[in-house]
């Protein structure tokens, strides 16, 4: 099969006004914040001023702040496309946990207390256990990786993360040889979590999703601490997140706290809410549509009313080079 | 109250959200996804104009008050407005004007039938709204017109199926819905 890309140099200008028409509109804002910030983390305020506008700074934990000054920045990018605004990532968010709207997780989410953070490894592993964050992380490097990341709603952006690849963690844990699938489950804290809370919710918390061993492997499956040059916001997962950028936004499970190791395919939340709907796989495939969104096409965001920003979806959201050979032999539109 | 000033007001009222969205819109705060927003806002909107309609003639029961019953076309066109809206929308900013798409849309996804459906009852009922319709359908149009209520029913399986996480909200519109159709079947009826 012929995979089509478009050229990444391809930029569109319509691109660059969104973005600039943004920035502009929210520099005043942006300032006040990073005086503000600056005054309670100097090194902070500068680093994230440098590096992108408009972000709003957070106190880093002290086991990550010698990490993020050694950042191996820009390990990957996306060439010709804009990065999304920090605000519009990080206001405009799926965490049903914390309700079912697109502004309940940035509206919530700040009650969740996220350090200090466990993480439990366990199933077919030489070495399970229960881990804080900054023993499971000690020998590795941060990196800043830019990846496209297309949700299931037919809506994208572009977003730079931190983090370590998953497949350095796994390999320090030592999966034993019946280990074929990675199981990861999401914080279920109702007190802080009012999503949890409805009674009227439809998700059997709490949220699980999987990936093959292989693609958990993958060198571009990450496992995020932060973003935009500082930690995580609560609302996009904090303290630690999966990012899959070649498959549905829903697979990049946020704020997890188990990972296990499996001899079989685990059943996904959301797979098992709605199967004719959601595959196990869920990479992203212009050619299988959803039930209820085409997929076709995508509102690459900050998209408008007056000058819409609609692009077409790319095989594998554009990592096909990458990941294609993984699925060799496999007929995507069943496994979809 | 003077009757024109009641109609007036209402006319205000349905007709401020519609500029505050529009508004918010060219100011850029609704959002980074601003189409999608205005699409949600639009349908529910509908939703809440139609439960209005509906609640009218129970309404004028119990406050035995004959004003309400003098709002009943106008909260009608508007649902009917706000729905079409709904519709421009989905055309503009979920498909892009890609007509060719509309098709495929219509016979794949169950709620876009659904929708379409309550939206095509709310345009025959608009088209027979006025009062030469009334004079020329006699005692059908009054049959004609309780075709709201099945319009009703298919706008609240519409939403039913886009649900991802919580049907808190549906529970509430879904609620009102039946009491106003539990009244329409074994409530009190007009001598
Ligand atoms: C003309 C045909 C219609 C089409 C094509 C249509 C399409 C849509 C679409 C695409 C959505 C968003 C789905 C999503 O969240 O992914 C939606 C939501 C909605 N629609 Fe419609 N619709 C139609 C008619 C109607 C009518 C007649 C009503 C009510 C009277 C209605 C009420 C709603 C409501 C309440 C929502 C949910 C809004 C929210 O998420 O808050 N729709 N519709």
């Amino acid at each position: 099969m012929l995979i089509h890309i478009t050229p990444r140099s391809a930029c569109r200008s319509s691109e660059i006004t969104t973005e600039t028409a943004y920035l502009s509109r929210r520099h005043f804002m942006a300032g006040t914040g990073l005086l503000l910030a600056g005054a309670a983390f100097p090194s902070l305020a500068t680093e994230t001023a440098s590096r992108y506008e408009g972000v709003t700074p957070a106190p880093v934990p002290a086991w990550l702040a010698p990490k993020l000054a050694k950042t191996q920045w820009r390990t990957t990018e996306v060439s010709g496309e804009a990065i999304t605004p920090f605000r519009d990532a990080s206001q405009y968010n799926n965490f049903y946990e914390f309700g079912p709207e697109k502004r309940d997780p940035a509206t919530h989410a700040h009650q969740l207390p996220t350090e200090p953070w466990s993480l439990i490894i366990d199933g077919e592993v030489a070495k399970p256990g229960r881990y804080a964050l900054e023993d499971l992380f000690s020998p590795f490097t941060l990196q800043e990786r830019i990846y496209r990341m297309r949700c299931v709603e037919a809506w994208s952006m572009v977003i730079p993360w931190l983090g370590f690849p998953l497949a350095e963690l796994l390999k320090r844990v030592e999966p034993t040889s019946s280990a074929h699938y990675v199981g990861f489950e999401t914080l279920n804290d109702p007190e802080h979590m009012p999503g949890i809370r409805s009674r009227f919710a439809l998700i059997n918390w709490p949220y699980v999703e999987g990936l093959r061993l292989d693609e958990a492997m993958h060198p571009l499956t990450l496992l995020a601490v932060g973003m935009y040059g500082r930690v995580l916001p609560n609302q996009n997962g904090a303290p630690l997140r999966l990012v899959v950028p070649w498959k549905y936004g829903f697979k990049s499970i946020k704020s997890i706290v188990r990972i296990s190791l499996l001899s079989t395919q685990p059943r996904t939340t959301w797979q098992s809410m709605a199967p004719q709907e959601y595959g196990f796989y869920a990479n992203v495939n212009p050619d299988v549509s959803h039930p209820r969104w085409s997929q076709a096409q995508e509102r690459r965001l900050p998209n408008g009313v007056f000058s819409s920003n609609v692009r077409p979806t790319l095989v594998f959201n554009g990592y096909a080079d990458e990941v294609a050979s993984l699925y060799k032999g496999m007929d995507l539109k069943k496994d979809y | 109250m003077a009757q024109p000033l009641w109609r007036c007001g209402v006319f205000m009222l349905a007709l401020l959200p519609l500029l505050f969205w529009f508004y918010q819109a060219q100011q850029g705060l609704l959002g980074p996804d601003p189409g999608k927003v205005l699409l949600e806002h639009l349908g529910e909107g509908a939703l809440i104009l139609m439960l209005l309609t509906l609640s009218l003639t129970p309404l004028q029961r119990i406050t035995l008050w004959s004003g309400w019953s003098l709002i009943r076309r106008q909260l009608g066109l508007w649902c009917f407005c706000y729905a079409s809206l709904h519709l421009m929308s989905y055309l503009a900013f979920l498909l892009n004007f890609d007509f060719s798409r509309l098709n495929h849309e219509l016979w794949e996804r169950p709620y876009i039938l659904l929708g379409f459906g309550a939206w095509l009852i709310l345009l025959l009922l608009s088209l027979t709204s006025n009062a030469f319709s009334r004079r020329k359908l006699g005692k059908n149009w009054k049959l004609l017109h309780r075709l709201l209520y099945l319009g009703l029913v298919l706008a609240l399986l519409h939403l039913l199926l886009i649900l991802r996480s919580d049907f808190g909200s549906w529970m509430l519109y879904a609620g009102v819905g039946l009491i106003l159709i539990l009244n329409r079947l074994f409530g009190l009826r007009s001598p």
